[in-house]
């Protein structure tokens, strides 16, 4: 499947593709999700290197290729695939179910619509496509190669051929924007578009163009109190046509959630596939609990090489320590409308609960206090005020997890050295 | 000769300094003809027959090398100092008289080549006195003399009442040009010096004219008479340098010690050396002292053994003796810094003598929190301190801390400059990084009830530390230390002048035309007043014309309230301060400022008060803000996301934390620290 895919998107503008694979159907239900589950489970991560251009605000690992090598990359992307599959637990009933999510992300112009149809027959049931604006001076500012016009008429042949599983990602924060026209622009989109809406906020990154012309003063963002109410009143608007905040940047309507997504904020297995890709799996071996974190090599001409010669090109392994592994479960976790719910975490903390890591914690009280964060039967989550400062509350529940934590690991590690004379806390 | 005159008369700034002595004045004596014979190349012809051999082979020769020190009775040597107003030309001078006497080669590069320390090179300035020994010939006699180059500024009085102290002669430099060197018009510098030193003009001697031109007043200071002579010297160009060499041998006169009394020196100076120790500069009182000696610290009653002791020319240049009279350096296995009290007195172990009275300490007037920028580098600042304070035990140390910043000092300065160099020397030969809070002054109150009289041991009590600031019921009066400043400049900016000086609490006590285009304006001012930007505003409104110094002129009453900074109500301590009552609203106003600018924004409204009492005087707001940046956050992005989310949560724990505001160090930095011009 991954073959056809990638064959296909070679010759389109499209970026990334993931597959959430789950053996009964895209729905994980949380009562039957286990330990076990964990590791032999996980969605794929599949990283296309190329792009035509370079987006203004664009920091993504990307490269504009000058000769085309689409066949080797992806004769790799297969290999690799192949490779970190073995490498994993999932590897032994490795089998993608009829009814696995598997998104591509398009870029909405006529050639990538052209496409679609392809795609569509080689296995992506889901489109997620890169609209950022409906403004054609912006797109030109943020160095888009589409227009509005194609942008909805890509969107249209999307919805004609995976009805419901259309995604669109739009931006805020642009340069000059205001929150009118801000507004205005999302409601004009909300009439066309699907059942999946992701938000996000412009965000300036070191290095790249636009950073520099802001930093130059020759172009301005809106300041920040400005883009918190284009936030909150996209918030609103949304909720208006029925669409309900599941994460920080993202909205669906009927349920249509996107589930690649929802496995990371949940903390699930995934490996990551081609040219700077991460990954996150537990591999084979003794033992064989302990979740690694996996960066493949950045460039393509040397990841291709390193593909070729050892079946997979990662140039970073880091084992996650168990403090590691419940910070990224709370960072990602926290991020969803719903937070995360006790079962959720004794998943990965079996040893200490919710309650115990942070009910005793003054700042947290104090989070919990101003409605912002909510404790409750259900588990921990942002309010809906709440969620939209997660970042600023994030710190201070780290800060908490790790006082909670490592005292138990040292305790850990002291009954370690005495039987086995190592001691390694992290 | 009384040591307790030097230290009495180094207190008066310079200009009094001449004024007490111009009465004494004596009619310039004209000059024989002299040959200068440099020994340093009579000493080269020779070295060819040692030159077969290493340094050791001359050292045996200790005859020789006896012959050569002992050859200089006290009556053979003259030990002057060259002291003068800031960047007046004494270190040049200094440079030409080394070269006169071959103590350095004469080359284009000689610029103030007394000025080891970088800081001194950077600014031009000389911070720390160097001792150099010439070996002249004058009228076929060998003379030693010893030239111990002296700051200038008036915060280094302290530093030059120690090299005084060592000297029986001073050479009193006054730079003609100051102004403008393009119309360089020594007449009228010698109506001025008639003016402000009441000095006639026929006592000038006029040499040679040149571009750079100065003005050397004679004094002999030791025996409360003084000769004062000008003439007119290019240190520049060397013209006329040779004058004063001769005028150094005729004018001042030889120390009066005997080396047949009892061994007994003064430490006068020391510098610490990372291989060799402690190297002490001392002046030779009476007596004789030889490598391998047995000495002993009067202060310390340690003993130490000579190991190593000769002149500095300006370079040490061992020797087997010093003899009375003479000035050099010493090493004696001193390891620890404080082992050589400056101001210390060193006698043979067999032979003990009375100490010689010392230094009184210096008095701090201007004092400045230090702290180590990070908390780990805590010992190696202590000691790069404890190192420095040796070199210059005129600062005082104070262990301090502060919740924002940690562990560190509170030091005291005799001014600005001083404090600045200080400063600048930890880092460059430390490489020590500090936050240096904004100056303060040290304030007095006045009890008024007998009880608290009793329970503090005294009537007034200084307040270095707001924390410590009485409350306004139980003093009679405050007291805030005063300064008389003495402004020169030319006419055209009095208006402005003026207006800076009424701005910053002054009283003008004096004004005096010293010519036809530059007054001399002489203003009262709180020392408080001067000790942040008064100096830059001075400079800059003058297009650089004017000059500032100042002396301390006692305690004043004065209007003096503590103002908290709060933040959300709560009151942030290292940041309460000491103020004028007419000075609160704009001090207030713009610490709100200042904090406004750098406390982060937060998830609630931050008000930040400056408050005298419970009267609150200025008000800055820093609004909350309403959410983060809404960013994708994938599987890809975890690692970076996570990254910055640990960095920000590293952070917290080094916050300080008022109420549920989180202040960043760098917050606190920003407000205390002295602002960079």
């Amino acid at each position: 499947m991954i073959k056809h895919a990638c064959l296909t998107v070679r010759r389109a503008l499209s970026v990334r593709l993931r597959c959430f694979s789950h053996v009964s159907s895209g729905e994980i239900i949380e009562d039957e999700f286990e330990w076990t589950h964990l590791t032999r489970q996980a969605s794929l991560y599949v990283h296309w290197p190329y792009c035509l251009r370079r987006c203004s605000y664009c920091n993504f690992n990307k490269y504009i290729s000058r000769q085309s090598n689409d066949h080797i990359m992806t004769e790799c992307l297969q290999k690799e695939t192949e490779t970190l599959l073995q490498l994993s637990q999932v590897s032994r009933r490795a089998n993608l179910s009829d009814k696995a999510e598997v998104t591509l992300e398009v870029n909405p112009t006529p050639v990538g619509m052209s496409k679609l149809e392809d795609y569509c027959r080689a296995g992506v049931n889901r489109f997620s496509i890169g609209v950022q604006s409906l403004q054609d001076e912006d797109l030109k500012i943020l160095g888009r190669d589409h227009s509005s016009h194609q942008a909805l008429q890509t969107i249209e042949e999307a919805r004609r051929l995976c009805p419901g599983r259309v995604s669109v990602d739009v931006m805020f924060g642009r340069p000059e924007q205001s929150v009118e026209s801000w507004e205005d622009e999302l409601t004009e989109l909300l009439r066309v578009c699907d059942d999946h809406v992701s938000l996000y906020q412009l965000t300036l990154e070191r290095g790249t163009q636009l950073f520099k012309q802001v930093h130059g003063g020759q172009v301005t963002v809106p300041a920040e109190d400005v883009t918190a109410e284009m936030y909150q009143r996209a918030r609103r608007t949304l909720d208006q046509h029925g669409f309900s905040q599941y994460e920080v940047s993202n909205f669906a309507r009927h349920n249509a959630v996107s589930h690649h997504n929802m496995s990371y904020w949940k903390g699930r297995q995934y490996i990551g596939v081609g040219p700077g890709a991460h990954g996150r799996f537990v591999p084979l071996g003794e033992g064989g609990v302990t979740r690694e974190a996996r960066t493949q090599t950045l460039e393509p001409d040397v990841w291709i090489r390193e593909v070729q010669q050892r079946g997979h090109g990662t140039r970073r392994k880091i084992e996650l320590s168990r403090l590691e592994l419940l910070e990224e479960v709370l960072v990602m976790g926290m991020r969803m409308s719903k937070g995360i719910s006790h079962k959720h975490w004794e998943l990965f903390s079996p040893q200490l609960g919710l309650c115990e890591v942070f009910g005793a914690s003054t700042e947290v009280q104090e989070l919990l206090q101003t409605g912002r964060l909510i404790l409750d039967d259900r588990g921990l989550r942002c309010s809906w005020d709440g969620l939209a400062l997660l970042d600023s509350m994030l710190p201070a529940l780290l800060v908490e997890l790790e006082r909670q934590i490592c005292p138990q690991l040292q305790k850990d590690c002291h009954v370690d050295s005495l039987t086995k004379k190592t001691s390694n806390p992290r | 000769m009384s040591l307790s005159a030097v230290t009495r008369w180094c207190e008066a700034p310079l200009f009094r300094r001449v004024l007490q002595f111009k009465m004494c004045r004596r009619k310039t004596q004209s000059w024989s003809n002299v040959s200068c014979t440099l020994w340093r190349h009579r000493w080269m012809k020779r070295l060819p027959v040692f030159s077969t051999s290493s340094f050791k082979t001359m050292s045996t020769h200790t005859d020789k090398e006896n012959i050569d020190l002992s050859k200089f009775p006290a009556d053979r040597i003259r030990n002057f100092c060259i002291i003068a107003h800031i960047d007046h030309g004494k270190s040049t001078l200094a440079d030409r008289l080394l070269e006169m006497t071959g103590a350095i080669a004469k080359t284009e590069k000689n610029k103030q080549v007394l000025d080891k320390l970088q800081v001194e090179r950077e600014r031009g300035i000389t911070v720390k006195a160097q001792t150099a020994s010439l070996l002249y010939s004058h009228q076929g006699q060998q003379y030693l003399l010893n030239l111990i180059d002296t700051p200038g500024h008036v915060d280094f009085s302290y530093e030059v009442s120690r090299s005084i102290s060592a000297c029986q002669g001073v050479l009193l430099i006054v730079d003609a040009n100051q102004i403008d060197l393009k119309n360089a018009d020594p007449e009228r510098v010698e109506s001025q010096i008639e003016k402000v030193f009441d000095i006639p003009r026929e006592e000038c001697i006029k040499v040679s004219w040149s571009i750079c031109k100065l003005l050397l007043t004679f004094l002999r200071n030791f025996s409360s008479s003084v000769i004062s002579f000008f003439f007119q010297i290019s240190a520049k160009l060397g013209t006329n340098v040779e004058n004063v060499l001769q005028a150094v041998v005729n004018r001042i006169p030889p120390p009066v010690a005997s080396a047949d009394d009892p061994f007994k020196a003064l430490v006068f100076d020391s510098n610490f050396d990372h291989y060799r120790g402690v190297v002490a500069n001392i002046a030779v009182f009476g007596g004789r002292v030889k490598k391998g000696d047995r000495i002993v610290s009067a202060y310390l009653g340690k003993t130490y053994e000579v190991n190593e002791l000769g002149l500095l020319r300006p370079d040490e240049h061992p020797t087997q003796k010093l003899f009375a009279g003479q000035v050099g350096y010493i090493i004696a296995g001193m390891k620890d810094v404080k082992e050589a009290q400056i101001g210390d007195t060193l006698y043979h172990q067999e032979q003990p003598v009375e100490a010689l009275p010392g230094f009184k300490p210096a008095k701090a007037m201007v004092f400045a929190g230090m702290y180590p920028m990070d908390q780990s580098e805590y010992q190696g600042l202590r000691s790069a301190i404890e190192r420095l304070t040796l070199n210059d035990s005129s600062v005082t140390v104070q262990r301090d801390s502060s919740l924002a910043l940690g562990a560190g000092w509170r030091l005291g300065f005799l001014g600005l400059l001083h404090m600045e160099v200080f400063n600048q020397r930890l880092e460059q030969e430390y490489n020590a990084s500090v936050i240096v809070t904004a100056p303060t002054v040290p304030y007095k109150a006045v009890f008024s009830s007998a009880k608290l009289i009793k329970e503090h041991g005294s009537e007034e009590i200084t307040i270095v530390n707001p924390a410590h600031f009485p409350d306004r019921s139980v003093v009679s009066e405050y007291l805030e230390p005063m300064v008389l400043g003495t402004i020169l400049a030319p006419d055209s900016y009095t208006g402005k002048i003026m207006s800076l000086c009424l701005n910053r609490r002054a009283v003008q006590k004096n004004m005096v035309y010293i010519d036809d285009q530059r007054v001399m304006m002489k203003y009262l001012f709180p020392l408080n007043e001067i000790v942040v930007d008064f100096y830059d505003l001075l400079k800059s409104l003058s297009s650089g014309y004017a000059s500032f110094d100042y002396e301390n002129a006692g305690y004043q009453a004065a209007d003096l309230i503590k103002m908290d900074i709060l933040l959300n109500g709560r009151c942030v301590e290292e940041l309460s301060m000491i103020v004028h009552r007419d000075r609160a609203y704009s001090t207030g106003k713009a610490m709100c400022e200042r904090l406004k600018d750098s406390i982060p924004r937060q998830m609630f409204e931050i008000a930040v008060q400056a408050a005298i009492g419970s009267k609150i005087i200025a008000r800055e707001t820093i609004k909350a803000f309403r959410k983060n940046v809404v960013a994708k956050c994938y599987g890809g992005d975890i690692t970076r996301k996570m990254k910055l989310l640990k960095k920000q949560a590293e952070g917290k724990r080094k916050m300080r934390l008022i109420g549920s505001v989180e202040v960043p160090k760098d917050a606190f930095i920003n407000v205390l620290k002295r602002t960079d011009k």
